[in-house]
């Protein structure tokens, strides 16, 4: 699976992020910062649930006519110059980007972080069918593809990576002698890449949205980096997924200011880039070919589903800054590149029950996801869903209520899931209890501890109290 | 010239199919939304009042903001420029900055204190990449100014060529103050209005707000990551 990272089992990784006490107080001290600074920038405009009805409305708009605004959008990059190539599936995405990049000879790319660009294991094809080299521009990404690691985070990828770490990867592949001071190791970067951005063949980007009415795509970034592989290389290649448009630029306005109100706490970031095909007559700077590829790869067969509403996700992350499973698992437990509670709905939906039937049991389905999510997801009622079709319809997972029992703290037979439930529950609960009481629920569990108290789950798991108890008999 | 589009048959098909008709609607109206809560934020503030949110903003994303009149901007101009280490200097290709009084400090104040500058010229192609990228500031106007997020909006064209906001180290941008608006919606209303008239959308429209910036590493913040790594704001009293 294009979408999958790393070999480990589930409850191996589940394990791993356990254990791994760096990951799991930076993912923590992130989770605060983030969820923080969210919530400031959400409270400011002191009327933030009108504008999640609308964020929801015209995600849901668009889904209904998908056909017509995708039609629309192919018809005006085209107006301006740009080629349209609609993929059906990862291959067809790979082949033709190949194919542009065999035809202009490219033996650089610059590339700015994408979603999608990872999920049709993009980097890897390009390397081995084209043989040349692909550069990760966005720092994380760009820290993270010079040791071939994996990203943690939607939105940042490198928080599992200590500095330390970053300058011995540094020292290692460039003799970098500086310090592990982020400024300095930063400036490496941007002294590494600027040469790469101006010897660069192609560039290519993901896309936040596009814009049916304009035929533009709009690429949000803190760094720049987007705005460099599109301004200098001579072809830009733009890859979507093909849910990812709006109509207009006034939708366009909202969307990308819940984005990064929900994804960091800012009002907007630094660079909001709107592109419009290539570059127009007599201009100098920007591609002289543009493309944009529009990826299915699994989507359509979510439109018009029970789980249609995931496709409204505009990659914000908060629902992963709120998660307390994600708080103590990290984002490699989830086996996927899309991880947090979206991921544990969109990762089954497009890599297959297969390969990721526990990532909808990885959560207390207790709603807060659902509750931040700018575009009103009902992140927690889908995950319910998955496991009612993988348990009725797919008979495969006879966990779920094991599960569940043992994140409350009742349950007794031995499973993975018994395990890995019952070893996170004390600790993704504790930030609720009050005298060994759940008193504080979010979500549906509000409406409970609102009108009496719920037993939080002990710290010492049944087993070990029987094993103990066992052993007290002897 | 006009572009290729492949593959589209069968792809809209399978979503039309998805979506339970049997063809592609002919014309879709935007729906009037329920809420519109965009145009409420920051509505019936004065132009002095949206420069002071504007200031505000600025001091949250790292940028330094200077109001001048048009009379002393020639002087507060030439002012950053030394705080900022002179040239080399590249500017865009713009009328306004003679409008603004700016011609005898690009054309004969800066040159006699050696101090480089250089306007992008369409006609020399290539070589405006390579002034540039060693500039040390770059000097660009703002359109459209947005008070709530301290952005500039930047429409690229021949003369306005895109990288002289994106490769200098340091960026002067000017903005009019009679360019403010409340936020991003007056902006997206506004180009949707000149579209509507006739005119043809830049191939980059660039929301520009503070410098570039990362907290990549140990989530702590880098202010000048690819982009520009210090930027100032001259507001324009032009009102």
């Amino acid at each position: 699976m294009p979408m999958k990272v790393g070999n480990e089992s589930f409850n191996n990784r589940v394990g791993e992020g356990i254990q791994n006490t760096f990951m799991r107080s930076a993912v923590s001290g992130a989770q605060d910062r983030l969820e923080t600074n969210r919530q400031l920038a959400t409270e400011e405009l002191g009327n933030w649930e009108e504008w999640r009805s609308l964020g929801e409305e015209i995600r849901q708009h668009v889904l209904a006519n998908l056909d017509y605004y995708l039609t629309q959008l192919s018809e005006q990059v085209a107006a301006r110059g740009g080629h349209v190539f609609f993929a059906a599936t990862a291959e067809e995405a790979q082949v033709y980007i190949a194919d542009v990049a065999n035809k202009k000879q490219a033996k650089k790319i610059v590339k700015s972080k994408s979603m999608v660009t990872e999920e049709i294991d993009l980097n890897h094809y390009l390397e081995e069918h084209v043989g040349c080299r692909v550069i990760e521009t966005d720092l994380g990404e760009y820290i993270l593809q010079l040791d071939n690691d994996l990203p943690s985070h939607i939105v940042a990828p490198a928080l599992h990576r200590k500095k330390e770490q970053v300058q011995e990867s540094f020292q290692h592949h460039h003799q970098y002698e500086g310090t592990e001071r982020p400024e300095e190791l930063t400036k490496h970067a941007r002294k590494m890449l600027r040469d790469d951005y101006l010897t660069a063949d192609i560039g290519i980007t993901g896309c936040n949205f596009a814009v049916a009415e304009t035929g533009s795509v709009c690429i949000v970034t803190n760094e720049g980096n987007a705005d460099l592989s599109t301004a200098l290389p001579k072809t830009q290649i733009t890859v979507m997924g093909m849910e990812r448009l709006v109509p207009t630029f006034e939708e366009l306005e909202v969307l990308v200011n819940m984005l990064t109100r929900s994804a960091v706490g800012q009002k907007l970031p630094s660079y909001v880039t709107v592109l419009s095909g290539p570059r127009q007559e007599g201009d100098v700077d920007g591609p002289e070919e543009f493309h944009l590829v529009i990826v299915d790869n699994g989507r359509s067969e979510i439109l018009g589903s029970e789980f249609q509403a995931i496709l409204q996700c505009i990659r914000c992350g908060a629902c992963a800054n709120i998660c307390p499973v994600y708080r103590h698992v990290g984002g490699h437990s989830y086996g996927s590149i899309y991880s947090g509670p979206v991921g544990a709905v969109l990762s089954p939906l497009l890599g297959g029950y297969d390969e990721y039937k526990e990532l909808p049991f990885a959560s207390t389905l207790c709603g807060a996801c659902t509750d931040v999510c700018p575009v009103k997801i009902p992140l927690h009622e889908l995950l319910h869903k998955h496991r009612q079709t993988i348990v009725e319809k797919e008979g495969r997972a006879p966990v779920s209520e094991r599960f569940l029992m043992s994140i409350f703290g009742i349950g007794s037979s031995s499973s993975g899931m018994y395990k890995f439930g019952s070893k996170v529950a004390s600790s993704v609960l504790k930030p609720l209890t009050k005298n060994d009481q759940l008193s504080k629920g979010i979500g549906p569990l509000k409406n409970w501890t609102d009108i009496r108290e719920f037993p939080a789950p002990k710290k010492e798991r049944f087993r070990d109290w029987f094993e103990n108890r066992q052993k007290g008999d002897d | 010239m006009v572009g290729t589009i492949q593959n589209r048959e069968t792809f809209i098909r399978q979503l039309s199919s998805r979506l339970q008709r049997s063809s592609i609607p002919t014309h879709v109206e935007r729906p009037q939304w329920r809420y519109t809560p965009q145009h409420k934020t920051l509505q019936n503030l004065s132009q002095d009042e949206l420069l002071g949110v504007l200031q505000k903003q600025c001091t949250r994303i790292n940028t330094n903001c200077v109001v001048t009149s048009t009379a002393d901007l020639a002087t507060t101009l030439e002012k950053i420029i030394v705080d900022y280490n002179g040239g080399p200097i590249m500017t865009w290709q713009d009328e306004r900055f003679d409008t603004y009084g700016l011609t005898a400090l690009f054309s004969d104040t800066l040159p006699k204190k050696q101090i480089e500058l250089h306007t992008w010229d369409p006609t020399i192609g290539k070589d405006n990449i390579t002034l540039v990228e060693k500039a040390n500031i770059g000097i660009t106007i703002s359109d459209i100014t947005l008070a709530e997020s301290g952005t500039a909006v930047l429409f690229s064209n021949p003369n306005h060529g895109r990288t002289v906001s994106f490769l200098p180290t340091k960026s002067i941008i000017l903005m009019p103050k009679s360019s403010i608006v409340p936020r991003m919606t007056q902006a997206a209303v506004q180009i949707r209005e000149r579209l509507q008239k006739g005119e043809t959308l830049a191939s980059c429209v660039n929301f520009i707000s503070g410098p570039s910036n990362s907290a990549d590493i140990e989530m702590i913040l880098v202010v000048g990551v690819h982009g520009p790594m210090y930027m100032t704001y001259i507001i324009i009293d032009d009102l």
